[in-house]
């Protein structure tokens, strides 16, 4: 027996030293690179800066974390929690019709069509995807000039001397910011919602017809809950995508704020490592309680 | 019976999907605007000029391709053999703390972007490395690995174990086996897991404006024509070619995967 031979049958009988072996190059490379670092940023979170030298100690404390809790670091938090549940709520409300329709009338290519219909833009390119948003919310853009056609620029105006989310222009504007997250996240809401659709047996729905229900009662009292699941995944998304994000409010939207953009100032310019690493574990920590949120109603399930 | 679907809803089903595809439409009509200085619609003259000055006038762009280029390319061979090793694996067993390994895998993607780019620069601070095409290879090799992984174990799922017995049983070693049963099985797995990672690698931004220092891939160089634009146009133009990389691949993976869902799905 040659020892590639003796080798094979080694592993055959001993499949668990296969898998150790099959299993140590990308553990070790996650668990260094990644988890590592993770470590290393949540330790830093309990280091401070001091206040006068601008210098790192290096000694425990949970000061860094009691200055989150400043009025100013608060506002951020506030607002970006606000923007991911508004962001969220909408990408619902849009992803249904999609996502229903898709799943139980779509069939062959016309399923395959939207398939490909939501993976795409899904997969293009994110820079390019908030660069036609800035020309579309431009002051002179395509959206002014569709207001100016058809003579409802008041409208327009109106909206955007709406006080806190207007603005000088839509691209530097809350609603700006708003439209521009929720184009970019749409696409991880319709898929997973789709998936729950789908599992929700046709004869259900013709059952609950059959005994007399209307059509909108079948969906407040059958589709819907059936659907929730898939709903609460893809919001798992919207929301931690919108939490984490500092490139779609620093080129759409005003000059306040998002939790990604303080990490990013703190972490360059400011050279506050400590304060950025406990940010950072805000939105870590929200999600944790979201995920286990969403596992209590079964969300995993539809992903 | 299944019914037809009401009006109201076909409306919401293609109002969705227009909002999702016609801003892209704009990235190709500003691409032959004549005006530079603003993004003015309707625009006020049309010219291909742009194409030109973005090949000949703006030396700018080449290093920054390249350089995206490379990133793309080494980090797909990384998750290649990565993702590729983490599903055999885990297909094939059964034991204590497996899903938390899995888990493992989907978290780079899982967790915010800004989240792994901060955790990393600040793990290269510790370590007093420098930044280098390896420093962003490494941030883009760790969130890459699960798309590789997610499409070579949903094939093994469908493959048969007994095949790789039956090669065994007939004589062939562990490497002939790999060589002749089961790579011909994962092929169009890999190639469909390799392209979007590809695809995922060239188009990042967030976490490679972190691991990146003072280099510039070509998401970087975008990013920092949106900030403070010059020559608007030559920025749509390279917005084009970014959509015709990132999406050409992409739909081949589809057709890639969907064609072996009826060949390699066959062995129960």
């Amino acid at each position: 027996m040659t020892a590639t031979v003796r080798g094979s049958y080694l592993f055959y009988r001993r499949p668990g030293l296969l898998t150790l072996l099959l299993l140590a190059p990308p553990i070790l490379w996650i668990g260094i690179v990644y988890i590592g670092a993770l470590l290393a940023l949540l330790l830093q979170s309990f280091y401070s800066l001091d206040d006068f030298s601008g210098v790192i100690v290096r000694e425990f404390t949970l000061k860094t974390y009691g200055e989150l809790f400043e009025r100013s670091n608060i506002e951020i938090i506030g607002r970006t929690v606000t923007m991911a549940a508004a962001v969220t709520v909408t990408s619902a409300v849009i992803a249904f019709p999609i996502s229903y329709f898709a799943a139980r009338y779509a069939r062959g290519s016309t399923k395959a069509m939207f398939y490909l219909a939501v993976m795409m833009p899904l997969w293009s390119s994110y820079l390019v995807k908030v660069y036609a948003w800035k020309l579309i919310l431009a002051k002179e853009g395509i959206i002014t000039w569709i207001a100016g056609e058809l003579h409802l620029a008041w409208a327009l105006d109106a909206l955007l001397s709406t006080p806190v989310i207007g603005g000088p222009s839509l691209s530097i504007s809350y609603i700006g910011t708003y439209l521009v997250f929720v184009y970019i996240w749409l696409p991880y809401m319709i898929l997973p919602v789709q998936a729950a659709l789908e599992r929700v047996p046709g004869n259900l729905i013709e059952a609950a017809a059959d005994l007399g229900a209307t059509p909108k009662q079948t969906f407040r009292t059958v589709i819907l809950p059936l659907a929730l699941p898939g709903v609460v995944a893809g919001s798992i998304f919207t929301f931690s995508l919108t939490l984490g994000d500092y490139i779609i409010p620093q080129i759409v939207g005003n000059s306040r704020a998002f939790i990604g953009q303080a990490v990013y100032t703190l972490q360059g310019n400011a050279g506050n490592i400590p304060l950025a690493a406990a940010f950072t574990v805000v939105p870590m920590l929200i999600m944790g309680l979201y995920l286990a949120m969403a596992k209590r109603l079964g969300a995993f399930d539809a992903l | 019976m299944r019914s037809e679907a009401g009006v109201g809803l076909k409306l919401g089903a293609a109002a969705g999907l227009l909002f999702l595809h016609l801003p892209l439409v704009l990235i190709f009509v500003y691409a032959f605007t004549t005006e530079e200085k603003s993004y003015q619609f309707p625009p006020p003259g049309y010219t291909t000029r742009w194409f030109s000055a973005a090949w000949f006038d703006r030396p700018d762009i080449w290093p920054p391709l390249i350089l995206s280029l490379k990133v793309a390319l080494i980090a797909t061979v990384l998750a290649l053999i990565f993702g590729t090793l983490a599903a055999a694996a885990l297909h094939r067993a059964r034991f204590y703390g497996r899903d938390s390994i899995s888990l493992l895998f989907i978290l780079p993607i899982a967790l915010p972007g800004i989240i792994t780019g901060i955790a990393l620069r600040s793990a290269f601070d510790i370590m007093g490395l420098p930044f280098s095409t390896w420093t962003i290879v490494l941030g883009h090799a760790t969130f890459t690995i699960v798309v590789v992984y997610n499409n070579v174990l949903a094939r093994f799922r469908r493959t048969s174990q007994s095949m790789i017995e039956a090669s065994m049983d007939l004589g062939a070693n562990g490497p002939q086996t790999f060589r002749h049963v089961i790579l011909p099985q994962i092929a169009s797995a890999l190639l469909a897991g390799g392209m979007l990672a590809f695809a995922l690698s060239f188009d990042e931004v967030i976490v490679t404006t972190f691991t990146a220092g003072q280099q510039s891939t070509l998401p970087i160089w975008m990013l920092n024509e949106l900030l403070r634009p010059r020559q608007r146009p030559v920025t749509n133009v390279v917005a084009i070619i970014v959509i015709a990389v990132t999406f050409l691949p992409i739909l081949a993976a589809y057709f890639v995967t969907r064609e072996g869902e009826h060949t390699a799905g066959s062995g129960k």
